[in-house]
């Protein structure tokens, strides 16, 4: 099987073939821009989810928290993934990190408090923190912080969606949807729940 | 604009609605009367979403670390300046005690040269209580750091305004339409007013009821309804704000003696069971129970006061953060 790296690296080079492509990621010659379309998306979190039940402990209670707000969107669908797979019951919470970020004074009035809504106790439990794109990892920095003030869990893992280049902190990601290999390019991830529209788009 | 319209989006930058896209920008609090609706609102939802802070095991979060906060109270005060104090501390802040009686006010200093020297140490931001009003609007004028009116005179105070209002919004849903009926000295009321300033602006309709010597008239050309009869105006209230009556105005030529003030303005139990059955009982603190508020109604089930008090601290996190992230030097966005 090719792992997800060498799909995307081929990205940038002239779309000789194509015909072994994932279903879903565009070619760089059709639309450069968009890493993947809906489809894309879906498969990727299938096999994202498909990576978390494999790798869940026995016997301990497993709750997803979403880092607002794409996060939040994604550790819902997993759960349903999850759920369809299987694995149940599952809690679920969103964590807002706006307090904890250490670029607060650069952010100025442009920082949101949007709340933090976890309503069962941390302690004791397997937590899988979940956001779009693993980049400095200033943000998942930040959601441990949060999430060690409010209990004490039996273990904190990371799942993403996207993996890219540029790790300002010694973090990496448990679970990764799809890593992508080139340093330098912004990544963003549109939803269909907060965007209107399921797209990750390069550049 | 109604509370319904403030409903939460998981939308980031990207989608940005128009109830997402406001951007706090004031790095002072002075008062509620320039405040627009949706300013209020924004503080409320700011506040809502602190809230959960002070349910945890750790009450606390980092965001203010670092940052030092200042007491500079020229007036007593032991509650305002305590819910200032924890809000800080809640949110990391250092905070340092300033008051006048123990300063060298007492040898003369003034205000400004206060603010010069304490600034001088490195502060971040001043909450400010004086007997004048302005005082605060003065230092916001000369001063680096955000500016907090905690109360200047018989002018504002803003916070216990936002507490009341937040605290209506809490338990009746909405502040558009509501009858609110605030009781009391109003003449002399910093609270009365940020309370009329905030509410008017959200739609709702403010009556101010006292004895004719301590309720002005002219509140009448700003909107506001007078009456002198408690039991009339609380026909229709659906929320009732009762003041407190300040003991040195017991004394003064203004005020009826203290059995009269209580038999017309002071709210019993009887009284409160003409109005509707669900109004909302408040007061600023601290009560003189038996005079504005009889004991049973204030620990009764309409009475909102304990709830205010906690939402005190809300409101005053939410305030302190977002003056001080309005405050910070760089206004760029927040990076992907």
């Amino acid at each position: 099987m090719i792992g997800p790296v060498g799909i995307i690296g081929r990205l940038f080079l002239p779309p000789a073939t194509g015909g072994d492509r994932l279903p879903g990621v565009m070619s760089a010659a059709s639309a450069s821009h968009v890493l993947l379309d809906a489809a894309g998306i879906a498969e990727v979190l299938e096999r994202l989810a498909a990576e978390i039940r494999a790798g869940l402990p026995e016997g301990v209670p497993i709750a997803l928290i979403g880092i607002r707000s794409r996060g939040e969107v994604l550790a819902r669908r997993l759960i349903r993934l999850l759920e369809g797979l299987g694995v149940e019951p599952i809690d679920h919470g969103t964590l807002d990190i706006t307090l904890y970020r250490d670029d607060l004074a650069e952010i100025g009035p442009q920082a949101r408090v949007r709340g933090t809504e976890i309503d069962f106790d941390l302690s004791g439990r397997c937590i899988i923190l979940v956001d779009d794109v693993l980049y400095t990892g200033r943000s998942v920095r930040s959601a441990m912080d949060a999430l060690v003030d409010l209990g004490r869990p039996q273990a904190i893992r990371l799942a993403v969606l996207i993996d890219r280049p540029g790790r300002e902190l010694p973090i990496q990601a448990d679970f990764v949807g799809l890593r992508f290999s080139e340093p330098g390019v912004p990544v963003t991830v549109l939803l269909t729940e907060s965007d209107g529209i399921d797209e990750v788009r390069i550049g | 604009m109604t509370p319904g319209s403030s409903a939460e989006k998981p939308a980031g930058t990207a989608s940005a609605g128009p109830g997402n896209s406001f951007v706090w920008t004031r790095r002072h609090l002075l008062g509620l009367e320039d405040l627009s609706a949706e300013e209020l609102l924004y503080i409320f939802r700011t506040a809502e979403n602190l809230q959960e802070i002070s349910t945890r095991s750790v009450k606390k979060a980092p965001a203010l670390r670092g940052r030092v906060m200042v007491n500079l109270f020229f007036e007593d005060s032991t509650r305002t300046r305590m819910s200032f104090t924890l809000a800080a501390q809640r949110l990391a802040a250092d905070v340092l005690d300033f008051s006048a009686a123990r300063s060298s006010v007492t040898k003369g200093e003034s205000l400004r040269d206060t603010v010069r020297n304490i600034e001088a140490m490195g502060v971040d931001t001043f909450i400010i209580r004086h007997p004048a009003a302005g005082a605060p609007h003065a230092v916001a004028q000369y001063s680096r750091c955000c500016v907090i009116n905690a109360g200047d005179g018989q002018h504002e105070h803003p916070t216990q305004g936002l507490i009341d209002i937040f605290t209506i919004r809490e338990r009746k849903g909405r502040i558009e339409g509501l009858n609110v009926v605030i009781v009391g000295d109003i003449a002399h009321s910093r609270v009365a007013r940020s309370n009329f300033w905030g509410l008017t602006r959200l739609g709702a309709r403010v009556t101010f009821v006292g004895p004719t010597t301590l309720v002005p008239r002219a509140f009448e050309r700003l909107g506001a309804r007078i009456s002198h009869d408690l039991d009339e105006a609380l026909k229709d209230a659906d929320v009732v704000n009762m003041l407190r009556i300040q003991r040195e105005r017991m004394t003064s030529q203004e005020f009826p003696s203290t059995e009269e003030y209580v038999r017309l303005f002071g709210l019993t139990r009887e009284r409160l069971a003409r109005a509707k059955p669900d109004i909302l009982v408040m007061h600023p603190g601290p009560i003189n129970r038996g005079v504005e508020l009889a004991s049973d109604v204030a620990d009764g089930p309409n009475s909102s006061i304990l709830r205010q008090v906690s939402n005190g601290l809300a409101i005053r996190m939410a305030v302190l953060f977002l003056v001080n992230q309005a405050n910070s030097q760089d206004g760029a966005g927040p990076p992907g």
